[in-house]
């Protein structure tokens, strides 16, 4: 094929390919809420501003509140970047600056190969494997060593088979891992290697230069990353469904059975029959895209204002 | 190729109907599937059944974007004459309470209905319960709790095993009631036949619900159930049968029927019939028309195949009952398959 000489017709041309596309995308986000808020109208009306205080959740009397559901979403999210954020950006830390690169490379695409591991063997493995040994090894003895009428006694409570809200955002914390560091080691190489030989000529040691330079350096960026990663746990669902216990109640302990919205979505929308039923999912599901607008909104802004990796 | 194109395009103009297109339940998918490659194979027509769930076949029948509908919970009679939809019977199965207590095995272990209820309303809370000893005399229980586990899913089981709690339970029918998706009052959720299975497995003093095949699969002890005549019967193809018999097919307008609590003394009570749904008067009847000649050639040859996957067949004068129904109800019915062979 001959190569075009460039003209002003095929830029134009170009210009507008683009344009459709970006047209295209926002089509379909316009379209996605319109249809949520269209389908998710019928129970916010009617249920108002209790739709988001009850945690009454009876599809046969056609009552549903969401509290459950949310707060379990919320929950598990954070619970995950919890657990997640210090081994990530300990993973991070290692593969930028400590671990020779030739190595670092190879552990690099296994932290990657982590995230590209389909959500519902997380879930299977959760259930069969993680679960039983959490409840054994971690529940039991928890439950047994917790003084009766106590704080602790409160939150650990529950059955003890492993399906709660502290298994699910265990698992969750394994699936959004690999994201934060994968991106983290991206922010850390992208520090200027002037920068950390100033330091280093300074006499910093290791970890004065991690701590002191080059996290400060990408702090603002990091701040989304990890917003990225609280993105990618709300609205996680196969392998939450498998683990959660799946109980709309509002959780009180931690070891107790819950809900996540986009688990009680995939649970109940093939088999829900009734007008409420249906427009109640779709309103969480537009709870949901709130929640999760606000973080990538936030992590955008927080990435956006120091000029994302120099 | 063209029923697939139906779907997305929401109509297809083909009147050869080689192929037709059904959705819906997703408990008696593997007959149907089964059924659908037999019969594929002995006369070229391909039928495509997706299990997306009962609600789901409800919403595409209803739309006209599938040929035949298939759903766990009976439609009533007033809504199938306000959706213009014919519905009928077409395999049956069980539901299995499993239980996981160490020491009691299979067949062991004998409940109420009304005690299930009590058990599935966090009143019972302990296996050393007064109201299971007294049922199980000769059986030393473990002083444990018990752990309720549910179908987190909405599902036609669950429909089914509330109906029953409803039926046997007076105080389950106001605070509970009966659907596929309810407000549990404890427990908790595992995800399909398969996730209620494995927390039953992995929790000493659980006891679930699952359909009959599930329950012989995942070698959990199944307890015995009080049927409507105070027979405590174990779960098997015999006793499905004999619920499915005992119905009163054809007497109750668009055979709304849930199969729990047949009379018989062999019966089941927690048995179930899943349904079919077709237009009265079919978009295209040269489609609706293959799709009941399959149905009239599984009623004939598929039994086996029902059996061996652990579903019953129906008995033989309800499947002549629903050969009449398609006569009277649905335009496109061909003329062999109307009459009772």
């Amino acid at each position: 094929m001959a190569v075009l000489a460039p003209s002003a017709a095929g830029d134009r041309l170009f210009r507008s390919l683009c344009l459709a596309a970006v047209l295209a995308m926002m089509a379909v986000l316009g379209g996605l809420i319109g249809s949520l808020l269209w389908g998710g109208w019928p129970a916010l009306a009617h249920f108002g501003p209790g739709f988001f205080t009850s945690s009454t959740w009876d599809p046969v009397a056609g009552q549903f509140g969401a509290a459950g559901p949310v707060a379990g979403t919320l929950l598990t999210a954070f619970l995950a970047l919890l657990l997640a954020l210090p081994v990530a950006l300990g993973t991070a830390v290692f593969l930028a600056e400590i671990c020779p690169q030739a190595i670092a490379r190879w552990l690099a695409i296994a932290v990657e190969l982590l995230a590209g591991i389909p959500s519902i063997v997380y879930g299977m493995w959760g259930l069969f494997v993680l679960a039983p040994w959490f409840a054994r090894h971690v529940q039991v003895p928890l439950m047994a060593a917790a003084t009766p009428g106590s704080w602790l006694e409160r939150m650990v409570t529950g059955v003890p088979n492993g399906a709660n809200i502290c298994t699910a955002s265990l698992i969750l914390a394994v699936m959004v891992l690999p994201y934060i560091a994968a991106i983290l080691r991206e922010l850390l190489l992208s520090v200027p290697p002037a920068m950390r030989e100033a330091a280093y000529g300074l006499g910093c040691t290791r970890s004065e230069v991690v701590l002191r330079i080059m996290l400060p350096y990408v702090r603002n960026s990091a701040i989304g990353a990890v917003m990225l990663g609280l993105g990618r746990a709300l609205g996680e669902t196969m392998a939450v469904t498998f683990i959660i216990g799946n109980s709309h109640n509002f959780p009180r302990s931690l070891f107790g059975a819950g809900s996540t919205i986009s688990s009680t979505i995939a649970n109940e929308f093939n088999e829900a029959t009734g007008d409420m039923h249906v427009s109640a999912l779709i309103a969480l599901g537009l709870v949901l895209f709130a929640i999760t607008f606000v973080t990538i909104a936030a992590a955008r802004l927080l990435l956006g204002r120091d000029g994302g990796p120099k | 190729m063209c029923a697939s194109l139906a779907v997305a395009l929401g109509g297809c103009a083909d009147r050869r109907a080689d192929s037709v297109i059904g959705a819906g339940a997703t408990f008696p998918a593997p007959v149907y599937g089964g059924w659908a490659q037999a019969y594929h194979d002995a006369t070229g027509i391909a039928v495509n059944y997706q299990p997306i769930g009962s609600g789901g076949g409800i919403r595409q029948i209803t739309a006209g974007t599938v040929d035949f509908g298939a759903t766990d919970k009976p439609l009533s009679a007033a809504t199938l004459a306000k959706l213009d939809l014919s519905q009928f019977p077409l395999l049956i199965g069980g539901i299995v309470p499993i239980i996981n207590v160490r020491g009691i095995g299979a067949g062991q272990i004998r409940l109420t209905g009304d005690v299930l209820a009590a058990i599935y309303l966090g009143q019972i809370t302990r296996w050393t319960d007064p109201a299971i000893q007294r049922l199980n005399p000769a059986l030393v229980l473990p002083d444990l709790p018990i752990t309720v586990v549910h179908r987190a899913d909405g599902s036609g089981t669950t429909f089914v095993f509330t109906s029953y709690l409803a039926r046997k339970s007076a105080a389950w029918a106001t605070t509970v009631g009966a659907g596929d998706a309810v407000n549990w009052k404890a427990g908790l959720g595992g995800k399909g036949n398969d996730g209620v299975a494995a927390f039953v497995k992995q929790t000493n003093g659980a006891i679930g619900y699952v359909e009959f095949t599930y329950a012989s699969k995942s070698h959990l002890a199944y307890a015995l159930v009080q049927n409507a005549s105070g027979a405590f019967v174990a779960p098997d193809i015999a006793a499905f049968a004999a619920a499915a018999a005992a119905a009163p097919w054809g007497k109750v307008p668009g055979n709304a029927i849930v199969l729990v609590d047949q009379p018989d003394p062999a019966a089941w009570p927690i048995s179930a019939a899943t349904f079919i749904l077709m237009k009265r008067r079919p978009d295209n009847p040269a489609r609706s028309a293959t799709v009941l000649r399959f149905f009239d050639w599984a009623f004939r040859t598929g039994d086996a195949t029902a059996i061996r996957l652990s579903y019953v067949p129906l008995p033989s004068a309800v499947k002549d009952l629903i050969r009449h129904q398609w006569a009277s109800e649905i335009a496109s019915t061909p003329r062999p398959v109307a009459k009772a062979r």
